[in-house]
């Protein structure tokens, strides 16, 4: 599958994330936030960073960079869209997902490997993980607590949209432990932590994150 | 020209690290009898001619657009006067 990842300015993980997408079995198709046409993509990655400087609000103003038109537009129709830490921030601006990330309740920035439960598995990110997979990958943010209102928790839950959740811990003040979370109809899919820092052995925690990156090609042969 | 002002507040319900650490710092500063502190933002637009409600309707829109996210920030708007028309709220 061709999958587009974008950079704005300001995002860190672009590259990291292009060679995961590779390293996962498919073509990695570098997008600039100016793009007003996705180059023919099958799916998105909104990768981590700090995109425009976090100004105004994390992901507040890439939110309207012209690629997000076209992201948003293209998720509407079905398109796998994934977004990683910053990338999740955005999707909650431009609000695909439900939600917000505001700032750790401690203050500090945390930098660690991190233990998830892989709670939907239905998503075209996390399908070939087992059932309640439980996977180490990297966590790094300073604005990582996910918060909404009760009612919407709830509705996440009892639906299953609840796609990651922290064990051992909660890095972040997250409610309820949530890591990750997907849209009504499953394409778009936000998480905190960094899964393309976990695809090889060389370096990070192993290669537990490679599966967000198999899925869609293992789904594309089925 | 009119100044409007936009102030932007995390919702109280919302935890606000940032407030907390201010807080956190007034006593070791030998500030006592601060109960709490929030921190928000303040945005000062340049209005182009006099503060009219259609004016205003367009800032409410880029104040829920742009300025706060609704589901974590609350935001006021109110008018500064430039041409000695004193102080307005809306």
């Amino acid at each position: 599958m061709k999958i587009g990842v974008v950079t704005f300015p300001g995002s860190l993980d672009d590259v990291d994330a292009r060679r995961a997408v590779r390293l996962g079995g498919n073509e990695a198709v570098a997008l600039w936030h100016g793009d007003h046409d996705l180059s023919g993509v099958d799916a998105v990655v909104l990768p981590g960073g700090f995109s425009y400087g976090d100004y105004l609000r994390c992901g507040a103003i890439s939110r309207f960079s012209p690629v997000m038109g076209e992201v948003i537009e293209a998720a509407g129709k079905g398109m796998p869209v994934l977004g990683i830490c910053n990338g999740f921030q955005i999707l909650c601006e431009s609000h695909l997902l439900p939600g917000a990330l505001i700032r750790n309740d401690h203050r500090k920035f945390v930098c660690r490997d991190q233990l998830l439960r892989i709670e939907n598995n239905r998503t075209p990110w996390t399908s070939s993980y087992a059932d309640n997979a439980e996977i180490t990958v990297v966590l790094k943010n300073g604005e990582g607590s996910y918060v909404a209102d009760d009612e919407t928790l709830d509705r996440l839950e009892g639906e299953g949209r609840v796609v990651a959740r922290y064990l051992g811990g909660n890095p972040n003040g997250s409610l309820r432990d949530i890591a990750g979370v997907t849209n009504e109809a499953g394409n778009v899919v936000g998480l905190m932590p960094h899964p393309e820092h976990a695809v090889e052995d060389l370096c990070g925690p192993g290669t537990d994150g490679l599966g967000f990156f198999t899925g869609l090609v293992e789904r594309t042969f089925a | 020209m009119a100044r409007v002002v936009v102030d932007v507040m995390p919702k109280p319900e919302i935890l606000d690290p940032q407030g907390k650490a201010v807080h956190g710092a007034l006593p070791r500063l030998g500030f006592d009898g601060v109960v709490d502190v929030r921190q928000g933002k303040r945005f000062e637009l340049e209005i182009d001619g006099e503060a009219t409600e259609e004016k205003l309707a367009e800032v409410h829109k880029i104040a829920e657009t742009l300025l706060s996210n609704p589901v974590i920030e609350d935001y006021a708007i109110h008018v500064e006067g430039s041409s000695g028309a004193g102080k307005h709220s809306a």
